[in-house]
């Protein structure tokens, strides 16, 4: 029950919101009830995870309804590490953006209720895609996700908004239909070998034929691969993410997308192990394509927010090698990145946003010397940046190693290629730094104040976190490496071993009592 | 005891981070605490190598492990750490400079009202420095390595309202990105070669592993030394560094960070001892880095990047004595940490120069300064003295034995060396004529004076360790220490003893001075630089630092500009118009993007709602048939 619970309450608190009778300016009552409901899920969400048996393994706090029956559908949710972790992190940020939203400037103030109503159902609906054990409940869940983003970026964005919803929405449904022919695929399949089920556990049992298989796998990735966003399918993204709110693009890419690099572990490694490994060498390639790609394409960038969507596009290449590597290092990476990404993406996306909206301008060149002004935004600037450069001592360098240890292993030239990416990201954020930060002050910047507290308030814990998570990140991990373990021997691909291993036996080892 | 050394580590750490978050009230005792905590992990750190020395050969490597850093797959590193005769004569050098460095900073930065920051940017550095040679975990090393790095660029960049200290932090950040290259792939090498990157470990293991794979990793570790020791070919950052305050061109930019290269590769022997190629790597950069720097030493004007150029070039030496192995890893130390003193004094005496010069760098503004700053005068005298190799001080005995182990080695390479060592006493007696000898050449409105005793303390000291460095030498003492670890070199025949090749290295030196006295004291010194066209092509060629950064724009940054602004107009043309176009002819999907326009905005939620219809029908209809 404790998973419903958790996936309702915010979809219920975007209910009670929708209904509470419009307030005048400043809405405080809309706002400090979205945040409220955020708070209520993130602790409902810690107890969840301290009722999740980290050594157990396998799926856990499981329920299963029986739902559409002609169908063969349930509602039936289950976490293992991989999901918790996402779900973690989706009530973790949900609050941090609910509370930097206060301050955004809506095209239509009425709608204040509205724009923290979709936000909450956006952190619902993807809790029930990361506990999702039905693949037509994950189906459903997984497209129901483009509703409340749809108007988000639509109804509150910048003045090409409506062209940015609507691209955003075309390109994810085309992916979803793609996946529904899987998904009606599967069913037939199913139906054919005995008892029609979509429950994950049934559809592990199937026998498809090779090409059967290539082709149900082929619907799911497509859509997990522009959902990610996979090159060359993510030019939706710097569009929706250069109109949208900060809240919105932090929603977004730090979790809707990371729907996308789940599915590719859970629905595309779970259910076609082959075909993933059949098509692993063109999807290593596109990663690592993807890498270089979004770094370069975002050292080029004048937009800010377009600069970071483009580093995201760099970033979910890694998340996608790692995975399609097959090692259980480079995958733990994969998803140590997906929970470390969204932090210091959410990080860089709201402090730029606070800029943004007191300089009237995302454009770069419009920036100059505001360090002077605003040492707090430029100290918090700096340590996103950082973060997204992977800087060792912060939490995405963990799992970019990870991704990149693990790949070396497997290809040594995937690796290596990617690899290049460190270069190209200490770019793409130096430059924007140095560009907007430093040097003398520049014209028109004069209004850039400094953080406010609840603006310090709501960028804190991502920032703690993101030290925090690079010099422990071992409490995600220990969630984390159980799962794991079971999708690689599920792929039937164990890690390369060492060619020459080693024997740990450090001379004169004293245990420190720290352990 | 030793299972605390972590503190080393923690009290800076602690206390930069402390005054990082500490507000407006820290101002008045920042730089107090700050420099107290260096002090502190000093002190501590002299009590830990005390007790190494009352141990045995054996039992001076002594590691502990905190706790489990990274455990994930087959992945696993602790954040351990070994406190041994190598790490250890580094914490005695990281922190004892570190804290006169601090001490020097309360007076030099007196007057800039973020002083509390710059503490704690220092105490940061110090941090991850300690952390750099007390890692027992190639990885952990590299959390130190980099921890450096953003050390160095916030401290480059610290007067960063000036847009030439941000593009210098930016530069030197990036250059050192190209290095990490190396390093990471390293140690992916590492962990798919060995399932770890215990520095122990491997350097164990390297024996049993292929050859190949000890050259691919002397050569991915060297590229990382390239960097961050400012080697040839990614050399080109150092000199634009020196736009940081003058403390952190003595600490980071002289005395400790540059010299981490250096001591990755003497860290690496067993990598090193393994590989014939990567040594001949590390012999190359090194001799080609010791002339470079020494020939742009001998053109600057600026007194700064004069300076910088003779560490490019002392390193050089330093690199090129590790690569000569087991017989010298010791003198690449002794010389690290004698160079540290001099170079670390030097710097610290130009800055007091600065000072009393309204912060001019331009040797050509100065002369004369002998009798106006006696102490920084007398302090950077015996630097000189040491730097250029003069007996009995610190850098003869450290150059001379280097000098004479690259002779072992191979003749050109010591004629390299010896040739070296003149061009710096020529470069470093000019430096010392356009300085403190020589007529006035002020400006206006500039009146020299001696610096405060808070940095003049910090001088003398550093003075009298240059005059003195040379005693870790007495009786072999510093390659004794280091043989458990670095291995026992047999000693190489030369074709002249010894004594004999001291006298030659003492005569080419004194030609060096002699040269330098005769070009600069034969007519007046320009107050103004001359210009490119009126200078001979050695000095142009100095002056443009080789031409370092013309080739690296050439090759790398102007491709990759022209990359960039391709990829740009490719992904909007390209990308997104082929798919966009594809979208197009398949769904019609002109239409959609027309009707939003308009403000048709719910027949989107209607189409959301047609597709779920869709599925319904469809698997109603396979389910039917």
């Amino acid at each position: 029950m404790i998973l419903s619970i958790l996936a309702a309450t915010p979809i219920v608190g975007a209910v009670l919101l929708a209904l509470l009778p419009r307030e005048p300016a400043p809405h405080h009552r809309a706002k400090y009830v979205a945040l409220g409901v955020s708070l209520i899920t993130l602790v409902l969400s810690l107890v969840v995870m301290a009722r999740f048996d980290q050594d157990a393994g396998g799926y856990q706090l499981t329920e299963k309804h029986e739902w559409i029956k002609v169908f063969g559908a349930y509602y039936s949710l289950g976490v293992n590490g991989i999901g918790i972790t996402l779900i973690l992190l989706t009530t973790i940020l949900t609050p941090i953006v609910i509370l930097a939203a206060f301050g955004d400037r809506l095209p239509d103030p009425k709608s204040t209720n509205a724009y923290f109503a979709w936000m909450l159902a956006v952190e619902g609906l993807a809790i029930g895609a990361f506990a999702a054990t039905d693949a037509f409940l994950f189906y459903v869940l997984f497209e129901a996700t483009l509703i409340p983003l749809y108007f988000l970026i639509g109804s509150f964005g910048g003045p090409n908004r409506s062209y940015a919803a609507v691209k955003f929405l075309i390109y994810n449904l085309v992916g979803g239909l793609l996946m529904l022919a899987s998904i009606v695929g599967l069913y037939v399949i199913s139906a054919r070998q005995g008892q029609a089920s979509f429950l994950l556990s049934d559809l592990q049992n199937l026998d498809f034929s090779t090409n059967t298989e290539r082709l149900l796998f082929l619907g799911f990735m497509a859509a997990f691969a522009i959902k990610a966003p996979l090159w060359p399918l993510h030019t939706w993204l710097p569009d929706a993410a250069g109109q949208a709110t900060p809240g919105t693009s932090v929603l977004m890419v730090s979790v809707i997308d990371k729907i996308g690099t789940f599915g590719m572990i859970r629905w595309c490694l779970g259910l076609f192990p082959g075909a993933s490994d059949w098509a692993s060498p063109v999807v290593i390639t596109l990663a690592v394509i993807s890498i270089l790609y979004g770094a370069l394409l975002a050292i080029g960038q004048d937009d800010i927010r377009r600069l970071i969507a483009f580093t995201s596009v760099s970033h979910f290449g890694f998340i996608i090698l790692g995975i399609f590597a097959f090692t259980t290092t480079s995958l733990a990476g994969s998803t140590l990145y997906m929970f470390n990404h969204g932090l210091s993406t959410a990080a860089l996306f709201l402090v730029t946003g606070m800029m943004i909206a007191r300089r009237g301008s995302a454009r770069i060149s419009d920036f100059g010397g505001v360090q002077k002004i605003a040492p707090i935004m430029s100290g918090v600037l700096l340590v996103a940046g950082l973060s997204s450069l992977s800087l060792p001592g912060l939490a995405p360098f963990i799992s970019e190693f990870l991704v990149l240890a693990g790949t070396f292993t497997r290809s040594i030239p995937a690796a290596a290629f990617a690899t290049l990416g460190i270069v190209l990201a200490a770019l793409y954020i130096l430059i924007m730094y140095q560009r907007v930060m430093t040097g003398p002050l520049k014209a028109g910047n004069e209004g850039v104040s400094d953080l406010d507290h609840r603006e310090m308030a709501s960028l804190t814990p991502a920032i703690i976190l993101i030290v925090g998570l690079g010099f422990f990140p071992q409490p995600l991990l220990n969630v984390i490496n159980p799962a794991i373990d079971e999708v690689i021997s599920h792929v039937g691909k164990g890690d390369p071993a060492p060619k020459t291993p080693v024997q740990i036996d450090a001379p004169a080892t004293q245990e420190g009592g720290h352990e | 005891m030793f299972d605390l050394q972590w503190l080393l580590i923690a009290i800076p750490l602690a206390s930069g981070l402390g005054l990082l978050v500490w507000g407006k009230e820290g101002d008045r005792f920042g730089h107090l605490i700050g420099t107290a905590a260096s002090a502190l992990s000093f002190l501590f750190g002299v009590v830990l190598f005390a007790s190494l020395l009352g141990k045995d050969g054996e039992d001076r490597s002594q590691s502990t492990k905190l706790f489990t850093w990274i455990d994930a797959g087959s992945f696993h590193v602790d954040m351990g750490f070994t406190f041994d005769q190598l790490s250890g004569l580094f914490v005695l050098l990281i922190t004892g400079v570190g804290t006169l460095i601090h001490v020097y900073s309360i007076g030099y930065m007196a007057h800039d009202e973020r002083r509390r920051r710059f503490f704690a940017f220092l105490n940061i550095f110090i941090a991850a420095m300690l952390t750099l040679v007390l890692a027992s975990d190639y990885l952990v090393l590299f959390l130190g390595w980099e921890g450096v790095g953003l050390a160095s660029y916030l401290l480059i960049g610290f007067w960063q309202h000036k847009d030439s200290a941000a593009a210098a932090a930016k530069k030197a950040f990036v250059v050192n990105r190209v290095g990490d290259l190396g390093m990471a792939t390293g140690i992916m090498l590492m962990f798919s070669e060995f399932g770890t990157s215990s520095i122990h470990a491997v350097n164990g293991a390297i024996t049993s592993a292929s050859g190949s794979v000890a050259t691919a990793l002397g050569l991915l570790l060297l590229l990382g030394a390239c960097g961050k020791s400012a080697q040839v070919p990614l050399q080109s950052w150092l000199l634009d560094a020196m736009e940081g305050p003058t403390p952190v061109s003595a600490l980071i930019h002289a005395a400790t960070m540059v010299t981490a290269g250096v001591y990755l590769v003497v860290r690496s022997n067993g990598i090193f001892d393994a590989s014939e190629a990567a040594r001949m790597a590390v012999i190359v950069v090194g001799l080609v880095t010791l002339l470079a720097g020494a020939w742009i030493g001998c053109a600057k004007d600026d007194i700064k990047k004069a300076l910088a150029g003779s560490t490019m070039s002392q390193i050089g030496y330093m690199m090129l004595a590790a690569g000569l192995g087991p017989a010298g890893y010791a003198f690449a130390i002794f010389h690290l940490i004698t160079h540290g003193f001099f170079k670390a004094n030097m710097f610290l005496g130009a800055g007091s120069v600065m000072h009393g010069m309204n912060d001019d760098v331009e040797m050509r503004h100065y002369g004369g300064l002998r009798t106006f700053m006696p102490i920084t005068f007398a302090t950077f005298g015996l630097g000189y003295l040491a730097i250029i190799g003069v007996p009995p001080f610190a850098g003869f005995w450290s150059k001379d034995k280097i000098i004479e182990a690259a002779f072992g080695e191979n003749f050109w390479v010591g004629l390299g060396a010896l040739l070296g060592a003149g061009v710096t006493a020529f470069y470093m007696t000019r430096l010392m004529i356009m300085t403190f000898l020589s007529e006035k050449r002020w400006r206006e409105d500039v009146h020299p004076h001696e610096s405060p005793k808070v940095m003049t303390w910090p001088l003398i000291g550093l003075a009298v360790l240059s005059a003195l460095g040379g005693v870790l030498l007495v009786s072999n003492w510093i390659t004794e220490w280091l043989e458990p670890l670095t291995g026992h070199a047999e000693h190489e025949e030369l074709a002249v003893p010894a004594i004999v090749l001291t006298l030659i290295i003492t005569v080419v030196v004194a030609i060096g001075v002699f040269a330098a006295v005769v070009f600069y004291r034969r007519e007046p010194i320009a107050a103004e630089t001359p210009a490119d066209s009126s200078v001979s092509f050695f000095a142009r060629a100095g002056r443009h630092e080789l031409y370092g950064n013309e080739l690296n724009d050439a090759i790398v940054v102007r491709p990759t500009r022209h990359l960039t602004r391709f990829l740009v107009w490719f992904d909007g043309k390209g990308v997104d118009g082929f798919v966009t176009g594809v979208a197009d002819r398949l769904g019609d999907t002109s239409q959609f993007l027309r009707k939003p326009q308009t403000g048709y905005v719910r027949s989107y939620a209607l189409t959301m709602f047609g597709g779920v219809a869709v599925l319904v029908l469809a698997l109603l209809a396979v389910t039917l048939a």
